[in-house]
């Protein structure tokens, strides 16, 4: 478990980071905080030529308010995430996502831009930013984009992001009055990746129907996805658990898990329906209707 | 000299809370584990492992590694002579088979070792293994136990069957009768899946030729130093003085270090072959996929009870998988022999019989994992039990209470052929069934929440541990372990130096050895220092398994330590002309009786050593003596509860509160004890709803990492309370019985007759570890026995 032998570089600043990233000659990967891809490296799953260590660039560590929401660093550790008082406040869904990643150890190393970037479908940030409707920031040589959330995986492991392109910001809209969220995930020991998971924002009108719903699914097929289908049966109702469980049964039949040895794809359906269930009781009760 | 008082106790240290010596060290990061001894020449080993589960190897071809720079050396089967290893009984229903060092024609699981590289890192050793091509013809692999029935390419040509080991142990004419005149007979098959030991320290060594010494010195993890010293010496056609095994401290064993592997061998062999320092650490993919196995077991049970539910016969068939070979030193008949000597547990069963069999898989060998197949037999009698009370309409703890062995049985003889000395079976499960209503589970039970269901487990069992020579000799090993033999020292200081054949895997013993010998000599466990773990340093010795450290080592110790107490005595008798008759050592202090007169422990010996000429009466010079030890073997007994929780929505289990009684004995260390049944418990509740070495249908590993194979954390584990029985064992001269593997023999039988009580409402019975989420779902989907009838 070494990995193959690659070029280490580390640069000082974002600039300095996107001129290599811009090299195409060579087969770069950024590192971030490495939980990921370490281990991949490790186990000679991945052997990039050149790594591209961004851990110097600490202008990309922050978590700042804005009046609409916040906006995150993409070298934000997930620990920093977990104990802002902003994130709680303002974007509580992040919060309850951030202490279900991993442990402590992890969430001391393990970065927001990094789990996006890495993109994989059980990990809780995506799954979280995704409910959250989130936009991200790329930077290149050529300059910036905003990249929706909704636009931004693309199927197993991948994203839209270009290989010359570095996130260096996420914006996450402020839960709005009469809004509630819920993060809910089932692993057989604690810290682990989810067997299933629902993250579930709800916003209602002054009169208790929903105006909007976003369900956004951990581990139901190859990328971090929303549940239309069951978004749909809440717009416009007032939640009663009748509602909720027939949302929840149709989050469950657009999800496509797989079989693994942690569960069969019919096992892991029945837990991604509960997590909905729960995520929806939940999210209704905060949002105080 | 000083005069002391004339009376007052003397400290007594057995049964003291000390904290262990070691912690200091482990929890600061100063231990010396194998791979923290430095050498500035190692090279680094690595190994070409098999891809494939099963086939004939057509060749291997080592010369594009060979010309990475920083590569030494790339090392096939042929280079080290095909040299084996192999582990067998000599008796008529085993099958001889050898373990090649390094595979030689065959493979026989994923992760077997092709070849050894030798590189300057560890890292170019990993690139060299890239670079190793190899042609293998593939057979289908036989990965469950039926398949072997099935393929017509046995495993091993000695064995066309696939089967290792056939033991009828136990035979009885009059079962058959016995069970078809018997009021009921349950009749079930219970299942265990294959477990990984999981140490933190995976297995490691470094070998060095010494020209010196005309030794080859392997630093080592194992739990065996000396048996580790035979097979190395064996397998390279080396005389015994010729192999030095050293053993710094060891991350965790538990049975998964009783074992000689080949990969230790092939290091060893290349250090020679090189005359170069090599060194190698298993990493965690090789340790889960590439090392030793065990707990993959199968009993189909047949157990007859009257209307009172008392046992009137039982019959069993098992079956252990025990992998590709068999593990040197002690076999694969491990598993097949302990399940079927001792399957019948704390309770009284008048006839029994068993056939008990050991056959051969594609998957890596199966070796002692902690326990070894008590977890499952007591599964399995417990399973019986609630089964039985069950279809009796009997209460549990009534039943067991009908069945079980009672103070004025023993010493109990059984259909096995043991004898039992004394302990609390009766009185552990009243104390533990008292203990549960105490605790309120009851009521518990019935708060659960609302798509929440409870249930409580209880099991009773005992621990067989110990084993002596004349035990071990029943095996049929070509080498029978059991004896101890313990030196001591003092030196000019007072300060003594223990040696023991025993070698700690991190349970304590530099703390309880000395609180065993301190008491003998009258001064303070810190002035005893335990040497272990290097068979130049300490006589011939068994190592550490199956609860033998304390009491047989201890044992030994505490032999040595009533001898050296006597010369200290005669010392002193000589130094204050007084009878020896009247001296006794108190408190680092040679004392008088009645008189008050006295003189300190470290003047006798700095008198003993710099001023020998005083004692004229001394035959011996010097203070040293040596002890051993060789019990029969022993039962320690215990005494489970659990109250579980299962989430109906996840199907998810939940520990929720854990009861344990313990009788081993005389305690020496209450910490050390406790931690032992903790520590055993974690693992256990790993076996029964996490842990799973797991294969698919063509013989890959599908649990190579910590992300797959489930080792619970400390979030995973409920509060444990402890209460303890007392019931000595004078086989040694410290009344202390074994007690390392109780956790983890009662944790999976309790948690599944919780299980089973959580879900008696569904007419279904889980009969199988680990318990998944998935196995839960199938249960909860059945209707309940309302609802069917």
């Amino acid at each position: 478990m070494k990995p193959a032998s690659f070029e280490y570089v580390a640069p000082a600043t974002v600039p300095e980071a996107l001129h290599l990233l811009a090299d195409d000659t060579v087969d770069s990967k950024v590192l971030a905080g490495g939980q990921s891809l370490i281990p991949l490296m490790n186990l000679r799953l991945a052997a990039p030529e050149r790594l591209i260590d961004i851990n110097n660039l600490r202008d990309l560590a922050y978590i700042r308010d804005d009046i609409n929401g916040l906006h995150i660093g993409a070298m934000t550790r997930h620990t920093d995430v977990l104990a802002s008082t902003s994130v709680r406040q303002m974007t509580p869904l992040l919060h309850e996502a951030a202490g279900f990643v991993a442990h402590s150890q992890v969430r001391n190393r393990g970065t927001l831009g990094g789990t996006l970037a890495h993109a994989d479908a059980a990990a809780e940030i995506p799954v979280a930013l995704l409910a959250s409707n989130a936009v991200i920031t790329a930077r290149s040589i050529e300059g910036e984009r905003q990249i929706s959330v909704e636009d931004f995986f693309q199927g197993y492991f991948s994203t839209t992001l270009r290989a010359d392109e570095l996130i260096v910001d996420v914006f996450l809209p402020a839960m709005p009055p009469h809004g509630g969220s819920a993060f809910n995930e089932f692993s057989r020991r604690r810290g682990d990746y989810a067997i299933g998971g629902a993250a579930v924002v709800l916003v209602f009108d002054d009169q208790g129907i929903c105006e909007s719903a976003r369900v956004a699914l951990l581990a139901a097929g190859p990328q971090p996805v929303r549940a239309p289908a069951s978004e749909g049966l809440l717009v416009g109702h007032r939640l009663d658990g009748e509602l909720i469980l027939a949302a929840a049964k149709a989050a469950a039949s657009s999800a496509n898990p797989v079989t693994s040895i942690h569960g069969s794809a019919e096992y892991r359906r029945a837990v991604i329906e509960e997590m909905v269930a729960r995520g929806l009781r939940e999210a209704t009760q905060r949002a105080g209707v | 000299m000083v005069t002391l008082p004339t009376s007052g106790e003397s400290q007594q240290w057995v049964g003291q809370p000390l904290q262990r010596r070691e912690d200091a060290r482990f929890l600061r990061g100063t231990g010396r584990y194998t791979d923290d001894v430095p050498h500035a020449f190692a090279l680094h080993a690595a190994f070409v492992r098999s891809p494939i589960a099963f086939g004939v190897i057509r060749s291997i071809d080592v010369r594009p590694a060979l010309e990475i720079p920083g590569v030494i050396a790339v090392l096939t089967s042929a280079d080290l002579g095909h040299a084996t290893l192999t582990g067998f009984l000599d008796r008529d229903e085993f099958i001889k088979t050898a373990m090649p060092i390094l595979a030689n024609e065959r493979v026989r699981f994923v992760g077997e070792p092709l070849a050894i590289v030798i590189a300057t890192s560890r890292y170019i050793a990993e690139d060299a293994i890239e670079a190793v091509s190899y042609e293998i013809d593939e057979f289908d692999p036989i990965v469950a136990m039926d398949d072997a029935q099935r393929t017509p390419q046995p495993i091993h040509d000695e064995a066309p069957d696939g089967v290792l080991v056939d033991l009828r142990m136990f035979n009885d004419d009059e079962l058959e009768e016995v069970l078809a005149t018997s009021h009921v007979v349950v009749d079930e098959t219970f299942r265990s899946g294959r477990l990984q030991a999981a140490p933190m320290e995976g297995r490691g060594c470094l070998a060095e030729w010494i020209d010196r010494d005309d030794q080859l010195v392997v630093t080592v993890s194992t739990q065996l130093p000396h048996q580790v010293r035979t097979g190395i010496a064996q397998a390279l056609g080396l005389a015994e003085r010729q192999v030095r095994v050293i053993v710094p401290d060891v991350g965790g064993g538990f049975g998964f270090k009783a074992v000689l592997g080949r990969e230790e061998v092939a290091v060893a062999a290349a250090a020679r072959i090189l005359r170069r320092p090599v060194r190698w650490a298993e990493d965690r993919l090789e340790s889960l996929t590439a090392s030793f196995q065990g707990r993959e077991q199968e009993y189909t049970v047949r157990a007859g009870f009257t209307e009172d539910g008392v046992l009137t016969g039982l019959a069993a068939d098992i079956r252990c998988n025990i992998g590709a070979y068999s593990a040197f030193p002690f076999t694969c008949g491990l598993e097949p022999i302990m399940a079927a000597t001792e399957f019948l547990g704390v309770y009284k069963v008048p006839r029994y019989a068993s056939r008990s069999r050991g056959i051969a898989s594609n998957k890596p060998p199966s070796n002692a994992y902690r326990g070894v197949s008590r977890p499952q037999i007591v599964m399995v009698m417990e399973g019986l039990m609630d089964r039985a009370a069950d279809r009796l309409g009997i209460d549990r703890v009534e039943i067991r209470r009908r069945n079980t062995i009672r103070a004025e049985d023993f010493p109990y003889s059984g259909p096995n052929g043991i004898t039992y000395e004394p302990g609390s079976y009766l009185e552990a499960l009243e104390l533990c069934a008292a203990q549960v209503e105490a605790a309120g589970w009851r009521q518990r039970c019935e708060e659960a929440a609302p798509g929440f269901i409870r249930g409580i487990g209880i099991a009773n069992f005992s621990e067989r541990n110990a084993y002596g020579t004349a035990t071990m000799g029943l095996r049929r090993m070509p080498m029978t372990p059991g004896f101890e033999v313990a030196h001591l020292a003092m030196d000019a200081s007072g300060d003594v130096t223990l040696t023991s054949g025993t070698c700690s895997a991190g349970q304590g013993h530099e703390t309880t050895f000395a609180q065993i010998v301190a008491d003998r000599l009258g001064i303070a466990p810190d002035r005893i220092q335990l040497r272990q773990g290097d068979t130049d340093l300490t006589s011939f010795g068994w190592g550490t398994f199956a609860g033998r450290s304390l009491v047989i080592g201890g044992g030994a110790a505490a032999v040595a330590a009533r001898r050296l107490a006597v010369q200290l005595r005669e010392v002193a008798a000589q130094l204050l002309s007084v009878d020896a008759d009247d001296v006794e050592l108190v408190n680092g202090h040679a004392r008088v009786r009645g008189t008050g007169a006295s003189i300190s422990i470290d003047e006798i010996a700095k008198t003993v050593h710099f001023r020998s000429h005083l004692l004229t009466d001394r035959e011996e010079y010097l203070l040293e003596s040596h002890g051993s030890a060789d019990p029969s073997g022993m039962f320690s007994n215990g005494c489970h509860a659990a109250l579980v929780e299962i989430d109906a929505g996840t199907c998810a289990v939940q520990v929720l509160d854990y009861l344990v009684v313990e009788d081993c004995g005389v305690i020496v260390n209450p910490l050390v004890v406790d931690g032992q049944v903790r520590g055993g418990i974690a693992q256990g509740i790993g076996a029964t709803l996490y842990e799973e070495a797991s294969y698919s249908p063509d013989g890959q590993p599908l649990a190579g990492s910590f992300m797959s194979y489930l080792v619970p954390t400390a979030a995973e584990m409920p509060p444990i309370s402890i209460h303890h029985l007392e019931t000595p064992c004078y086989q040694t001269e410290t009344g202390v019985k074994g007690m390392g593997e109780a956790g983890t023999i009662g944790a999976p039988a309790v948690i599944l007759s919780a299980l089973n009580d959580a879900l008696r409402s569904r007419d279904a019975w889980l009969e199988h570890v680990p318990v998944t989420p998935a196995d839960i779902q199938r249960l909860l989907a059945l209707p309940t026995k309302m609802e069917s009838s």
